[in-house]
């Protein structure tokens, strides 16, 4: 029972992806991040390399692979850069996950060929202005049922993947009726349904982020996604799958920081010596290690469950909570191991800085991991 | 089209290579193997040339149990099958037993296009193409940076220093690439885990009817004589520009006799 290598075929693609990342990503992702712009090319190849169809059965154009093995993509791809990262991670788990798992046959035919390829992504909309840690209370996104149409009226915040030039969809989260939430798909382009412009953001700058804006927006009725009333039981088994990818995601970026400082202490001299000479300096690294490789272990053992069919959620909180603080534990001892360096933009390591705070807020603040945490430990809610 | 791609594992050269000083042949377990880079291109190229004409692509490969890594990574890119020749009487083989063991496979499973890599990270020799088409009685193309199949015969660029020679070639023919050539692939999910499926046959030397005494150490027509480790880099020389910087890396070059 007790095993973490890797099988072998979950390492062939560990370092598949580790080459991608470092021979096609590394090299080019500073100027895509300093300029802010969506990086078309890479996302493109990741489409090739079968990396948005990884948990999804071939029928559909999937990979026949598991949700474990978007975990390891997410890893590799984040140790190198957090936007690509992000953009798989949101265009799979976020995006074309809940049309796997509650969509109907018609609508999984429609979409995932297209999702699966990475030509095409679609995002999800669930936070809005007024609220995304309470969901139900925040929400103000409205859809009525109109002659075989629903007619949705509102905005949603902070949405990734929503405005990129190959979107093609957002699910949308919606009142259908008295604190009843439901699920809609609304294809782009749809009249009424604008994708502001991009955020200004302190990091994830190469990946997409806009306010969205329902005005009349007019779909069929058959594009709810599951059942009518379900939408908010959905988004939150889709979130608690959500934790363990950002938790992957977060054991990237920190061991991207364990990386660089690892080449960058060797070679920075003072006081004559290697910096990597100096025990300071060493323990920091020692620390740093040691905060990836516990947070892998955490993510790891909350994979296993969900991939074992057993519940995952205090698991998958756990992780997430660990590795958003090893990332940006890791993102400020990295900074500080390169000086003035590790505040230039250009440097990797001032990118995992602005990369890190972000991941202890989406899907799910770390304040919300505490209380779902103590929820299952039999503490009261309020 | 019955394609076969000649594939060697050879250390990572981003890892410390060391020959061994009992036999002066490669350390192999002191290293991490992985794919000749080159290979991976003859790999992308056989695909492509599937692609567009159908058959079948078969990887061929001679070296110890610990290849095997390096055949799954090709069958993972798309490859079909792979023969795998491996047998303690090939070990240090030179390149002419090499292209030898492989020519002897060769005739055996049959062939309508051999795909190699112009040359090998680590012994680079560059000759086994040019000696497998002798061997095989077969047109030889190398350097190949363009390949067009056109019903029995290929038409090719071959990469030269002036800039590339237009060739053509009848079928059955050997061809070596160049990495301006194609982009290869990477492997996908579905690539890697179809790959645990495919077969890969077996070969000893008796299985491919090659003669014992022709290959390995005592069959070699060359010997490494002697190996020393490489000298470690020089520190280089700083040059203070104080007004005269010009002059002084001017002279500096002189001395070396680069200007
Ligand atoms: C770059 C980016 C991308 C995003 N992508 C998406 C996306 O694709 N789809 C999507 O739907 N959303 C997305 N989000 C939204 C994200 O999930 C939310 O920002 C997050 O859930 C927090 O919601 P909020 O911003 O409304 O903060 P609030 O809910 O307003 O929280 C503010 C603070 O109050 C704390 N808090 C709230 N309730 C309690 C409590 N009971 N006890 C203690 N503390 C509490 C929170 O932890 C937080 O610290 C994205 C956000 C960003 C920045
Ligand atoms: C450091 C070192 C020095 C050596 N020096 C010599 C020497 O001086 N003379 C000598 O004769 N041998 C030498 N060898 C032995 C060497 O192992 C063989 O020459 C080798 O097996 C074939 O030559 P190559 O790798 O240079 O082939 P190249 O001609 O450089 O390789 C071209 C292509 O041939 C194919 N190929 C090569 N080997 C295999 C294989 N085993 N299986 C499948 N496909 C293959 C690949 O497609 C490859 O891209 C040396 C080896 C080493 C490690």
């Amino acid at each position: 029972m007790i095993g973490f290598t890797l099988d072998e075929e979950y390492e062939a693609l560990r370092r598949t992806v580790e080459t991608f990342a470092r021979d096609e990503v590394a090299p080019v992702i500073g100027d895509y991040y300093e300029r802010e712009a969506f990086p078309y090319e890479i996302v493109a190849r990741m489409g090739k390399m079968g990396l948005f169809g990884l948990p999804f059965p071939e029928e559909y154009g999937g990979m026949g692979g598991d949700y474990f093995a978007l975990c390891i993509a997410l890893e590799e791809l984040a140790r190198v850069d957090s936007s690509v990262a992000i953009t798989l991670e949101a265009g799979v788990s976020l995006g074309a996950m809940p049309i796997f798992r509650f969509g109907t046959e018609e609508q999984k035919r429609e979409w995932l060929p297209r999702l699966c390829s990475g030509e095409r992504l679609a995002a999800f909309g669930l936070t809005e202005p007024g609220g995304g840690t309470d969901v139900p209370g925040g929400m103000r996104t409205t859809a009525r049922l109109e002659d075989g149409h629903w007619v949705i009226n509102g905005s949603k915040a902070f949405i990734t993947n929503a405005g990129t030039d190959v979107t093609v969809a957002v699910t949308v989260a919606a009142l259908t009726g008295d604190g009843e939430i439901s699920t809609i798909l609304v294809p782009s382009g749809t009249p009424g349904f604008t994708a502001g412009k991009k955020y200004s953001k302190v990091g994830w700058s190469a990946s997409d982020t806009r306010e969205l804006s329902f005005d009349d927006v007019r779909v069929p009725e058959a594009n709810l996604v599951g059942e009518r009333g379900r939408g908010y039981a959905q988004f939150l088994r889709i979130l608690d799958e959500g934790r363990i990818a950002i938790a992957a995601l977060s054991v990237g970026l920190a061991q991207g920081c364990v990386d660089e400082c690892l080449r960058y202490v060797r070679e920075r001299a003072a006081f004559g010596r290697a910096i990597g000479e100096y025990q300071a300096i060493q323990f920091k690294v020692a620390d740093m290690e040691t905060r990836a490789h516990t947070a892998r272990l955490a993510y790891y053992a909350a994979a296993a469950k969900m991939l074992a069919g057993e519940p995952f959620k205090k698991e998958a909180a756990i992780a997430k909570l660990v590795a958003s603080n090893a990332a940006m534990d890791n993102a400020r001892d990295a900074t500080q191991i390169f000086g003035g360096y590790g505040f230039m933009n250009e440097y990797p390591v001032g990118r995992f800085y602005r990369d890190a705070k972000i991941l202890e807020v989406g899907e799910g603040t770390s304040e919300v991991q505490r209380m779902l945490i103590a929820r299952h430990l039999g503490l009261p809610a309020r | 089209m019955n394609i076969v791609v000649c594939v060697k594992q050879v250390p990572d050269t981003a890892t410390e290579r060391k020959l061994r000083s009992d036999d002066k042949t490669l350390d192999r377990e002191a290293a991490d193997g992985v794919i000749n880079e080159l290979d991976e291109y003859a790999v992308e190229e056989a695909l492509t040339i599937k692609e567009a004409h159908g058959g079948e692509v078969t990887v061929l490969t001679m070296g110890p149990e610990k290849a095997s890594e390096s055949i799954r990574k090709a069958l993972a890119m798309g490859a079909d099958k792979a023969v795998h020749l491996s047998d303690e009487a090939l070990h240090g083989s030179d390149a002419l037993s090499t292209s030898y063991a492989l020519a002897q496979v060769l005739k055996k499973i049959g062939f309508d296009i051999v795909l190699l890599g112009s040359e090998s990270t680590d012994a680079r020799t560059g000759m086994l193409a040019a000696m497998l088409s002798e061997r095989l009685g077969v047109p030889q193309v190398t350097l190949a940076n363009k390949v067009e199949i056109d019903g029995s015969s290929l038409k090719a660029q071959r990469l030269t220093d002036y800039g590339f020679d237009r060739v053509e070639a009848s079928l059955p023919a050997v061809v070596s690439v160049v990495e301006k050539i194609n982009e290869p692939r990477y492997p996908s999910f579905k690539g890697i885990m179809a790959a645990k499926k495919k077969p890969v046959e077996k070969l000893a030397v008796a299985d491919a009817e090659i003669d014992a005494a022709k290959v390995g150490l005592a069959g070699a027509s060359t010997e490494v004589v002697d190996f020393a480790d490489a000298p470690p880099r020089e520190k280089g020389q700083i040059v203070k520009d104080e007004g005269d910087g010009g002059v002084k890396v001017a002279e500096f070059l002189a001395s070396k006799k680069f200007i």
